[in-house]
């Protein structure tokens, strides 16, 4: 069963609190743009690891690539 | 499957990156790159002149096991440069945008290019465009 972007979209941002996400794809491979407070004081590597996590080992099988760009979302207190 | 193949495997890879200051996990090879995204991240190495070991992960699946499960990384492409993960297609080519992949690779030419360039008075010798 392919995804849609509407679920990879919906997933992150229920993964990631706070996060918003805008994706686009084709079923099997994914552009997603993430952005999160939680990204803040991570490496590239840890923020995209977040979002990779959200999904486990459907990433390479199921969403067989998923594209990530991460930004810093700044808290509002 | 076999009980030790997989440790054997995970010790290979483990000893690959770690004797390989710039080594690329890819699908194919730098000559023929089997994916999109291990082509582009190729070709971002080979424009800089980086010299990179390459590790076809394909001709056997339990690579990738082994490989996902040291880096904690589940896609292909995959960088290391002096053992520790640069990152996927994506980190690799926002970093060379950035000037960080240069840097993490030593080939932050800009500031190295000041640094020789500036006067050293401790130096005995002030060698410039040696040939």
């Amino acid at each position: 069963v392919s995804a849609t972007p509407e679920e990879i979209k919906q997933r992150i941002e229920a993964g990631i609190p706070g996060a918003q996400a805008e994706v686009s794809g084709d079923g099997h491979h994914f552009q997603a743009s993430v952005s999160a407070p939680a990204f803040a004081g991570l490496s590239r590597i840890a923020q995209h690891k977040l979002v990779y996590d959200v999904f486990g080992s459907e990433v390479g099988d199921r969403i067989h690539a998923l594209s990530i760009k991460t930004t810093v979302m700044e808290a509002s207190r | 499957m076999s009980e030790t193949a997989p440790n054997q495997l995970r010790e290979a890879i483990q000893n690959a990156i770690a004797e390989n200051p710039v080594i690329l996990f890819m699908k194919g090879t730098p000559e023929a790159p089997a994916c999109g995204f291990s082509a582009r991240t190729v070709a971002v190495l080979q424009s800089l002149d980086q010299p990179f070991a390459a590790v076809d992960i394909l001709p056997d699946p339990r690579i990738r096991q082994e490989l996902s499960g040291l880096s904690n990384w589940p896609t292909i492409p995959q960088l290391f440069v002096d053992g520790e993960l640069v990152g996927g297609c994506d980190i690799v080519m926002e970093m060379y945008q950035s000037g960080e992949l240069q840097e993490v690779l030593g080939l932050d030419g800009g500031a190295d290019a000041d640094a020789v360039a500036a006067p050293d008075t401790g130096a005995p010798l002030q060698i410039e465009n040696r040939q």
